[in-house]
């Protein structure tokens, strides 16, 4: 089935004709429909379904190095008309006239059949929940309360802009999340594990819900017996997948080029420098099938791309949107990104992750005398203009003698990026990828981190024990 | 009545028998601007629209079904669609008895203006220039800032309306402005960053040289931090930070993370699990909070809620379900994220009560200790579930009673539970900041900084 555009062409034209009408560099048209569903499942109930519905457009003009924006969930031709005019009010000057637009479709179209989620029974989702919920209780019985999480989006994007951009992308996106917590002597802990993919139901014809929910359950029960984590800085051991959050912050916002142009980043100036130990070879590609941070174009309508920014060490490139990258008068490298139509664009991470190197990974814990073992990281933050950057940990293990031993409680690690990027002393052939989600500037949007399993020289530990 | 009412009571008529119906309709009109160089960056300026629409089916023995739906749209098809699609989505729901729609209780809501008709009337123009000239003082403040990142403007009006068919009905409506400017210092190799602000219901009450002192004076004495020797300290947090750790431990006040069991207060009521400094209210009522409110988001009054008394824990806050859980009644704290969200049970405006002292005071009354002027990764390292507490921090240290040297790229940590229990003083100094919770000097002692 093809649907007809979220706007038709022709108004898509006169929209911009309007936005341009008092002058401006550029115009655009942003518009987006998305349907969601969500469905809880909270101490043994399913406590709530949920559908949500969204529809609108987002309209930019850009002026010099201003931009007005204005949205409106209006999306007939007055609606949109509105919009411009008022995008277009931070153009003062006047003198815009009559502007030609002409539009060539681009049209993206997902390479294979996605399960619509709107296609699946309600019913069928929520077997998937309480699959999980069965799962994670039989884990054990310190296991005291489980909440499961699914939620889906079919979102259709358009964007057409003056200079002769059409294109269109259609994103399917499907997320379960269990999150258990486990009660004993030392009190309770928490586990959780999620599985977040661009793609339709589908993805649970391969993926094990209940393996997923006792992996939630074991880190719940495991940190029942874990002691402090230590202070200090160590050598840490992270493994593969979660572990690519470090490049996501340690490197990743900071090379975003709306904070290089600003000076407000600890990377600026640095292109054909050695930033990284050799070992690093950092990627931004939003083209990997599949993955959380995955599309066809970009929220400017640029195609997604794979950028190399770290190259053995040396830094190759930063993340450009269409307005930074227009400044340096390049290309966008296809990561202009928003929440939502009414949200302007940013530079975004798409799947950023480090390719894998040669060690094994076992070999990489027996030759560390001591240190941490990073089984899952949680989130971070950084400080692009400092550098500095701190991620949590979900499971670790204090590695001793070479083994990994015994549970540690949660902690954040503290380092600051260009530093920590040198101490990278093993990488290992394990890559894999993980899910998260990205916030800036108000702003959250899915994206992939990934690595293999890699060892730092040495990162200072937020623990308790002296 | 207005338009958002009228259409929530229309909502609300259109149960069947054996049904009822919630609806909750939102309106927002928000002007954002970012200034940079002298230059608007980006100027937007949008209204939002919303629904969003509980069915409630059942009531038999056996308890009823909630089903949710929601629209970013007011458009009359939307609507009845997105009521369609809640009793839907009410038919799979696990039968509860405890899940209900809030009732009115007796409680009359007290009448609070939080509405500044100044925001309506003060031209773009205006708002432009208050971000102008905030960057500009920055730049011009101190030889040592080498760049203003940015430099916002940003207001919005919200307006909400809720009538269920259970006979509730409630309108309110707020509007509030912020200005904000993202500062860099520098010296030689070493930036630091500082961030100012000021909040208010209006441009009006926006204070500029609140903003430009804070991210002046933030970012400038950082300058030359480095990393601290690892050892125990007594913290004092600067009153941003307080409001933020208050916020996660009014989060493990909320009745329903108690009543699910994933609160370390689950179980303490009547305990002693603070210090005698720390009394903690929950307080909406209070015009002064910028997150003040008069209904709760199920339609209920608003109240003051006392949650912890001279150290001892009093009282969680509850919602209409969480309440029904818990054998008890709601305590008019339903809260819930805009249209798309459904309601759940959590606090709007925590202070602590303030103490003798103010910032410098406490300084002074510590002697020596850690500073702590911001804190970072406290969603990955602060758990309301088992209380284990580590972020990273930055700030300076304090000797003999006054601020020292800066220090950076260091962890602090603890338990939430160890820190109520050692909270040493509680400032004076009450500020009122967006988010849900007051800000004030705090000192908390025996806590673990991780550094060299």
């Amino acid at each position: 089935m093809v649907e007809s555009p979220l706007i038709e062409p022709p108004v898509l034209e006169r929209v911009l004709r309007v936005a341009l009408a008092r002058g401006g560099d550029m115009a655009e048209v942003f518009a987006e429909d998305r349907q969601s569903s969500s469905a809880l499942l909270d101490d043994r109930r399913i406590e709530e379904l949920a559908s949500g519905r969204e529809r609108g457009a987002g309209i930019r003009v850009v002026v010099g190095e201003t931009t007005g924006f204005a949205h409106t969930a209006d999306l007939s031709e007055p609606g949109l008309l509105a919009a411009a005019e008022a995008a277009a009010s931070v153009a003062r000057e006047g003198g815009g006239g009559v502007r030609t637009v002409a539009l060539s479709p681009r049209r993206s179209r997902p390479a294979r059949q996605f399960r619509l989620p709107s296609t699946v029974a309600k019913a069928e989702k929520l077997e998937l929940l309480a699959r999980a919920d069965d799962a994670a209780r039989s884990s054990g019985g310190a296991i005291t309360q489980v909440q499961v999480g699914y939620a889906d989006s079919f979102r259709r994007i358009l964007i057409a802009s003056s200079d002769g951009v059409l294109a269109e992308d259609e994103q399917v996106r499907t997320r379960l999340g269990v999150s258990c917590v486990a009660n004993g002597d030392t009190g309770m802990q928490t586990g959780y594990e999620t599985l977040a993919r661009t793609e339709g139901f589908e993805v649970f014809d391969r993926v094990d819900v209940e393996e997923l929910a006792r992996v939630a359950a074991r880190r719940a029960l495991t940190k029942l017996a874990a002691r402090p984590a230590p202070t200090g800085e160590l050598p840490v051991v992270l493994a593969h997948g979660s572990g690519g959050i470090l490049f996501h912050e340690a490197c990743g916002h900071g090379l975003e080029a709306d904070h290089i142009v600003k000076d407000a980043s600890v990377y600026v100036g640095q292109i054909g420098k050695q930033v990284a130990s050799p070992l690093v070879t950092l990627v931004d590609d939003g083209t990997v099938t599949g993955e959380w941070g995955n599309f066809a174009v970009d929220d400017e309508g640029h195609p997604a791309s794979r950028n190399v920014l770290i190259d053995h060490g040396v830094l190759t490139d930063y993340l450009w949107d269409w307005l930074r990258a227009r400044k340096e008068g390049r290309r966008s490298s296809g990561n202009g990104r928003r929440q939502s139509y009414q949200h302007l664009p940013m530079v975004r991470m798409t799947n950023t992750f480090l390719l894998a190197g040669e060690d094994d990974p076992e070999e990489i814990i027996a030759q560390t005398p001591r240190g941490v073992y990073v089984a899952k990281l949680g989130g971070g933050q950084v400080n692009t203009t400092t550098g500095d950057f701190v991620f949590g940990t979900s499971e670790a293990y204090l590695i001793e003698d070479g083994r990994v031993t015994e549970p540690l409680r949660d902690a954040n690690l503290i380092g600051n990026g260009p530093e920590i990027l040198r101490r990278i002393d093993a990488l290992g052939t394990d890559f894999e990828m993980t899910p998260g989600t990205c916030g800036k500037d108000g702003q959250s949007v899915p994206v992939g981190c990934g690595q293999a399993t890699l060892r730092l020289t040495g990162i200072t530990i937020g623990g308790t024990s002296g | 009545m207005s338009d958002l009412l009228e259409l929530a009571e229309a909502v609300a008529s259109r149960a069947r028998p054996g049904e009822e119906v919630e609806a909750y309709v939102a309106r927002g009109h928000e002007t954002e601007i970012r200034v940079f160089e002298g230059e608007i960056e980006s100027l937007s300026s949008a209204t939002t629209s919303g629904i969003g629409i509980r069915v409630l089916v059942g009531g038999d023995g056996a308890g009823s079904r909630l089903g949710f739906a929601w629209a970013g749209s007011l458009d009359p098809d939307v609507v009845s669609a997105t009521l369609e699609e809640a009793r839907d989505n009410a038919a799979f729901a696990t039968p509860d008895p405890e899940v209900d729609f809030a009732r009115f209780d007796g409680v009359a809501p007290v009448a609070l203006d939080l509405w500044d008709p100044e925001l309506t009337d003060t031209p773009t123009d205006r708002k432009v220039s208050m971000a102008l000239e905030l960057e500009r003082r920055v730049r011009a403040g101190d030889r040592r800032i080498r760049q203003v990142a940015s430099a916002d403007y940003g207001d919005d009006r919200v307006e909400v309306a809720l009538a269920s068919s259970v006979g509730l009905r409630a309108e309110m409506c707020r509007t509030s402005a912020v200005v904000s400017v993202s500062a860099i210092a520098g010296e030689g190799p070493d930036s630091q960053t500082g961030t100012g602000f000021s909040a208010a219901r209006g441009p009006g009450g926006l204070d500029l040289d609140a903003a430009v002192n804070d991210a002046l004076t933030r970012s400038t004495r950082l300058l030359g931090a480095v990393k601290p020797r690892s050892g125990r300290v007594t913290v004092v947090f600067d009153p941003r930070v307080t409001s933020s750790l208050l916020a996660i431990v009014a989060s493990a006040l909320s009745g329903e993370a108690v009543v699910k069991g994933r609160s370390f207060f689950a179980e303490r009521l009547g305990e002693v699990v603070a210090t005698p400094e720390v009394t903690l209210v929950d307080d909406p009522t209070d015009r002064r909070a910028l997150s003040a409110a008069t209904h709760d988001a199920e339609g209920l009054a608003c109240r003051r809620n006392v949650l912890i008394e001279g150290g001892r824990l009093r009282g969680f806050v509850y919602d209409t379900v969480s309440a029904n859980r818990a054998g008890t009644t709601s305590t008019g704290s339903a809260v819930r994220g805009g249209y798309a969200g459904t309601p759940g049970a959590g606090c709007r405006a925590v202070v602590l009560n303030p103490g003798e002292l103010d910032g410098d005071g406490v300084l002074a009354a510590v002697g020596e200790g850690l500073y702590v002027q911001s804190v970072s990764g406290l969603h990955s390292g602060v758990s309301p579930v088992s209380g284990d507490f580590s972020v990273g921090a930055e700030g300076l240290m304090i000797r003999g009673g006054a601020l020292a040297e800066p220090v950076r790229e260091m962890t602090i940590a603890s338990t939430l539970q160890r820190m109520l229990q050692s909270v040493v003083c509680v400032g004076g100094d009450l500020e009122w900041l967006p988010g849900i919770a007051a800000g004030q000097t705090l000192a908390v002692g025996d806590m673990q900084l991780s550094g060299r």
